[in-house]
C-alpha cells in the first residue's frame, strides 16, 4: 500500500494530486510505525507528514503557479526516463544483494538491540523514573543529540525567515498590513467547526508536552500540533486576525527562548556540580527528582521551540502570498 | 519462506527509497523532486523502525509484568529526524519560492535556459 501511494507520485502529472496522495503516503506510514510497537513516532508523523508537510507544500505550490504555463508538462522533458530507471535498478539490486545479510524483522538477537537498548529498557526505572523510556532517552540519555537536532530545526527556522521573511523585503512594506487572502472568512459552517475545535487542539497540545512522561508524546509533538491549532485559525480568519493575537516578533522571540531554555538548563546542571546536561546535580538530595525536572524543561524547551518554528515558517509562506503577486507585476511592466 | 517473511521490511524500505531517488533524479519539477526526497526520507525513518521491532515486544513504555519491548533507541533518533526533516523540507520549499521569483520558473529545464541567457 506504501509502495503503491508512492508510485502514484511518480505517475500523477497535477502537483496537486501529488501532494494529496503525499499526505495519504504519510498517514499511512504513521500507522505502519503504529504497527511496528513505535507509538510516539507514529504520532510525530501523523501531525507532521500528514499535516503540516503538505501545508507547506500547496502554500509553495500556491505561490509558484500563477503565471504558468497552462499545459507545462506539454514540452516534452529533455531528460531522457531510461537512464534514472537503470541507475536505479542497479541501486536497488545491489540494496537487495545486501539485505539478505540483515537480521530477520522482529529478531530479539539482532545487533541493534543488544547494545544500548537493553541498558535503556532495564535500568530507566531506577535511574530516571518515567515510564515511557523513548522520553528518558530523548532528552535524559542522548539529551546531546537532541540539543543538536532543536539548533538544526531553529537554523532551518532562521533560514525560512531569512529567505521569505519581511526582513529580506527591502521595499520596507510592512507584510501584516496588507488585506488577507483567506476568502473561507464567509464561511459561517468552517468559522464554527475551526472555533469548536481549536480549544481541543490546543488543550491536546498540552496534553501531549505534560503527560509526555507516561504516555507516547513530549516536546516535538506537542510543539507541531499546537503550531496545527494556530495555522486552522490562519486559514479560516486570515493572516491578520492571527496578528492581532500574537505579533511575529513574539513568536521569533519563542523561537530563541525554546533554544535558550533547552541550553539553559544544561548550563544550570553545570553550575550546580554536574557536567553538561546532567540532570542529576539539579536536586542533590533526590537525583531522580532532578532527572524529572530536567525532562520536563527541556521539553518545554523544544515544545516551544518547535512550535514557534513551525508557525513562524507557515506564517513567512502564507505573508508571502499575500505581496508576491504584486511584485510580480511590477517586474513584468 | 523465512528468507522472504524476514526481510520482506527491507524489500518494501528498498523500493520506497528508489523510489524516491528516481523522482529525484528524473523529475525536472522542483516540488517533486522535494516530495521525492521525503519518500527516501521516510524509507529510511521505515527501515530504522522496522530494526527496532522485537517479536511479541510492547511499546516501549514501561509497565509491570511486561518483559519485551521494542528498542527504544531507533524511536527516538527517527522522532527527531521527523520534526528536523520538516524544517529542512521547508527550507527546500522557502529556495523554490525564491528561485521561482528570481526565474519565474520552477521546472529546472527551463531554469537552465533562463541561466544560460541572463
Amino acid at each position: 500500500m506504501l509502495v503503491a501511494t508512492a508510485l502514484a507520485s511518480i505517475f500523477i502529472r497535477d502537483l496537486f494530486a501529488v501532494i494529496m496522495v503525499f499526505g495519504i503516503y504519510s498517514l499511512v506510514c504513521a500507522g505502519f510505525f503504529l504497527n511496528l510497537n513505535a507509538p510516539d513516532v507514529a504520532l510525530t508523523e501523523a501531525a507532521i507528514g500528514a499535516g503540516i508537510a503538505p501545508i507547506l507544500m500547496l502554500g509553495t505550490l500556491a505561490l509558484t503557479r500563477h503565471s504558468w504555463d497552462p499545459e507545462p508538462h506539454a514540452k516534452k522533458s529533455k531528460h531522457n526516463p531510461l537512464l534514472p530507471l537503470i541507475v536505479v535498478t542497479i541501486t536497488g539490486a545491489a540494496l537487495v544483494y545486501a539485505s539478505f545479510d540483515m537480521p530477520h524483522y522482529g529478531d530479539v538477537t539482532a545487533p541493534a538491540n543488544n547494545h544500548v537498548a537493553p541498558r535503556y529498557l532495564q535500568d530507566s526505572a531506577t535511574e530516571i523514573d518515567i515510564p515511557n523510556v523513548v522520553t528518558s532517552v530523548l532528552a535524559s540519555y542522548r539529551g546531546f543529540d537532541t540539543l543538536g537536532e532543536v539548533f538544526v530545526i531553529f537554523t532551518a527556522g532562521i533560514g525560512v525567515l531569512a529567505l521569505l521573511g519581511f526582513l529580506s523585503d527591502g521595499s520596507g512594506r510592512k507584510y501584516w498590513q496588507f488585506a488577507d487572502t483567506a476568502s473561507l472568512r464567509r464561511h459561517t459552517v468552517l468559522h464554527v467547526i475551526a472555533k469548536i475545535l481549536i480549544p481541543l487542539i490546543l488543550l491536546y497540545a498540552f496534553y501531549v508536552q505534560f503527560h509526555g512522561d507516561y504516555s507516547p508524546g513530549g516536546g516535538f509533538q506537542a510543539g507541531v500540533i499546537f503550531a496545527t491549532a494556530f495555522i486552522l485559525y490562519t486559514m479560516v480568519s486570515g493572516l491578520q486576525a492571527v496578528y492581532k493575537i500574537i505579533r511575529p516578533e513574539f513568536i521569533y522571540l519563542m523561537m530563541v527562548i525554546g533554544v535558550m531554555l533547552y541550553a539553559g538548563t544544561g548550563l544550570v546542571a553545570m553550575f550546580m556540580g554536574g557536567n553538561y546536561l546532567d540532570y542529576n546535580a539539579l536536586d542533590h538530595h533526590d537525583p531522580v527528582h532532578g532527572q524529572h525536572l530536567g525532562i520536563l524543561l527541556v521539553e518545554l524547551g523544544v515544545g516551544i521551540c518547535v512550535a514557534a518554528v513551525m508557525m513562524s515558517v507557515f506564517f513567512n509562506f502564507a505573508g508571502r502570498g499575500i505581496h508576491v503577486p504584486e511584485d510580480n507585476k511590477e517586474g513584468g511592466q | 519462506m523465512s528468507i522472504v517473511l524476514g526481510l520482506f521490511n527491507y524489500w518494501v524500505v528498498i523500493a520506497l527509497m528508489m523510489i524516491g531517488f528516481y523522482l529525484v533524479i528524473a523529475t525536472s519539477n522542483l516540488i517533486k523532486k522535494i516530495i521525492g526526497l521525503n519518500i527516501f526520507q521516510t524509507s529510511v525513518f521505515i527501515l530504522y523502525i522496522s530494526i527496532g521491532k522485537v517479536k511479541g515486544g510492547a511499546a516501549p513504555i514501561l509497565e509491570e509484568g511486561t518483559e519485551l519491548y521494542a528498542n527504544p533507541l531507533p524511536h527516538v533518533l527517527i522522532l527527531t529526524a521527523i520534526v528536523v526533516g520538516v524544517a529542512t523540507t521547508a527550507l527546500g520549499l522557502a529556495l523554490i519560492v525564491r528561485i521561482k521569483e528570481a526565474y519565474g520558473s520552477i521546472n529546472e529545464n527551463e531554469i537552465r535556459e533562463k541561466g544560460g541567457t541572463t
